[in-house]
């Protein structure tokens, strides 16, 4: 029987960032073949590649935690919807390739500051894996926000199309910073800050990058949520999922 | 093999008699195994067959994202999906090495994505073939992996310096590529269950003609292949390593416990390699001129990525010349 979250909170936790980077990498490599330039190709395909092995680390880990036996591939290929603890920005689709970008970037603006505090976690597993991550994620973050300024100074097109992306995932954006019992739980046994301490920081470099990228700071504050505490995901992940875990699916226990 | 039926200058070889003082002077460097390099005298024909040939190349790792691609999301298992992505990467990386290798030709990388568009240009025929199961991408990387590198092994000592020194490092990748899939394959075939078994061997029987056809129509009467083994610019006879691999081939199909779909398929002892029946050349031809199941498909999805990428390469642009006007006045 699996424990709730309130049980188990580390395995809870580890999941919301196993499948960040399982699903957010998902939708990287749907990138495959089709990017605007053969050097985007290879650097989205490495974007993936980097996100899928973290996603064996955290879920790798979030299996042993749980002690069921689960390895990270039962974890990812075997879990409901309602099982995925991802935030909503990464599961939904690419859109252009501008949303892509802005959504890697909102997402990298806040990884490197929470990977960088993670390090210290008094679970040495976990500092292990965001000391490990974190190097990619400073890769990533100088990327996207490179690619942001890119596209957002660029043309009139590619300036409209970054504030429609924009305007598209910033009420997503929000959600990492609602906190629950799960990230009270993480931040009273030393494992993990509070995300919404990060939230400044976080600011900070959203701001800084939108500047540069001559884009102006959506003035909402609402934040859609359900997806890293799993109780409303949007309708995109099933699809996602079943695509994902087709081949675990039809053909129960085969080894691959 | 990624470049068919490569033109040259379709007179055959050339003979010394018929060549000037410049010209017999850059075959006797050839005849020594001397490397040719970007600014060093060549033939107009030589230069124009190398672009050819190059860019044949260069597009067949492009479009060759495609299919594999297709099975990424669906990867069985998140190692499997790693492996996968780190190869269609690749791919993607052999293409730029190939790309720039021809630039030092004369053409830039823009004019040949255009011929490949305008189908001015061709990539290989065998990714005009759909990938249906996940045998498939143990089938692409054992057989057409395994095609591609009899090719490339030869061509590390091709004549033209860039294209050699790109060779050797694609090689490298095509040869760890090749093992993957075959590692695919003996997780299904030999280890499998009984649906995995059938995928295997359904895989099998869909892609080992078209592996055939990779190396191109026999060309021991061929007026280009003559030229360019003259050039160094092709090493091996399309037959040639077409036995090569077949040889190489059928005991690890055996290995695996899967059937070479070839009634014909037998050793001979004299000669010591594998007889084979021909694969069907009236459906390369079809599938070199447009008609495979997947050429429609393959250029459309290749031109809609170009067309839909187009305002991201502009603004690309836009954005380094403002950035180098604002650093100039900033001086």
């Amino acid at each position: 029987m699996t424990l709730s979250a309130a049980e188990n909170p580390l395995f809870e936790f580890l999941l919301r960032q196993g499948d960040n980077a399982l699903v957010l990498g998902h939708r990287t490599s749907e990138w495959c073949g089709v990017a605007p330039v053969l050097e985007e190709d290879i650097a989205l395909a490495n974007m993936a590649l980097d996100l899928i092995g973290q996603t064996q680390l955290w879920l790798g880990y979030a299996g042993e935690v749980e002690g069921a036996g689960r390895t990270a591939d039962d974890l990812a290929f075997l879990r409901e919807v309602y099982d995925y603890r991802n935030l909503l920005m990464l599961e939904v689709p690419n859109g252009d390739f501008g949303r892509t970008q802005m959504r890697q970037f909102l997402f990298d603006a806040f990884q490197v500051p929470w990977l960088t505090r993670l390090q210290d976690s008094t679970n040495t597993r976990v500092a292990e894996i965001a000391a490990k991550c974190l190097k990619e994620a400073l890769y990533h973050l100088d990327r996207s926000s490179h690619t942001v300024i890119a596209l957002g100074d660029g043309t009139e097109e590619s300036n409209r199309r970054m504030s429609d992306a924009l305007t598209f995932l910033w009420p997503y954006s929000g959600e990492v910073f609602k906190v629950d019992a799960t990230d009270h739980a993480m931040a009273e046994a030393g494992v993990a800050p509070l995300p919404s301490d990060l939230h400044s920081v976080w600011l900070e470099t959203v701001e800084r990058v939108l500047t540069e990228a001559c884009l102006t700071l959506p003035e909402g504050t609402f934040a859609q949520s359900g997806g890293r505490t799993g109780f409303r995901h949007t309708e995109h992940l099933g699809h996602m999922l079943a695509v994902m875990q087709t081949l675990q699916r039809s053909y129960p226990g085969a080894a691959w | 093999m990624y470049a068919q039926m490569v033109k040259s200058t379709g007179k055959g070889v050339q003979s010394r008699d018929d060549m000037s003082p410049e010209d017999k002077a850059f075959q006797d460097r050839i005849d020594r195994g001397e490397k040719i390099e970007p600014k060093d005298y060549m033939p107009e024909a030589y230069r124009k067959t190398l672009i050819r040939q190059i860019g044949q190349h260069a597009h067949s790792e492009i479009v060759g994202q495609l299919p594999e691609g297709n099975w990424i999301t669906r990867a069985p298992t998140l190692e499997r999906k790693a492996n996968l992505l780190a190869k269609v990467q690749d791919e993607a990386g052999h293409g730029l090495y190939l790309y720039c290798a021809a630039e030092t030709l004369g053409v830039s990388r823009d004019e040949l994505v255009e011929m490949l568009h305008s189908e001015r240009m061709k990539y290989s025929s065998i990714f005009n073939y759909p990938t249906l199961t996940w045998a498939d991408m143990g089938a692409v990387g054992w057989l057409v992996d395994g095609a591609a590198i009899m090719n490339q092994v030869p061509l590390q000592r091709t004549s033209y310096g860039p294209y050699a020194r790109a060779m050797v490092r694609i090689c490298k990748e095509e040869s760890f590529h090749q093992r993957q899939g075959y590692h695919i394959m003996i997780k299904m075939a030999k280890e499998g269950t009984a649906d995995q078994k059938r995928m295997a061997q359904d895989a099998l029987n869909r892609f080992w003609y078209p592996a055939l056809m990779m190396f191109g129509p026999s060309d021991k009467d061929s007026v280009h292949s003559a030229q360019s083994m003259a050039w160094k610019i092709k090493i091996n006879t399309n037959d040639e390593l077409r036995q090569k691999f077949v040889d190489e081939t059928v005991p690890q199909a055996e290995f695996l416990g899967l059937t070479i779909p070839d009634e014909n398929l037998r050793w001979n002892d004299e000669t010591g390699h594998y007889e084979f029946s021909e694969p069907d050349w009236s459906e390369f031809f079809e599938v070199i001129s447009g008609n495979g199941p997947c050429n429609a498909e393959r250029l459309s999805t290749r031109r809609k990525a170009w067309d839909d990428g187009a305002w991201v390469r502009e603004a690309m642009l836009a954005h380094a010349r403002k950035s180098q006007k604002r650093s100039q006045a900033a001086e």
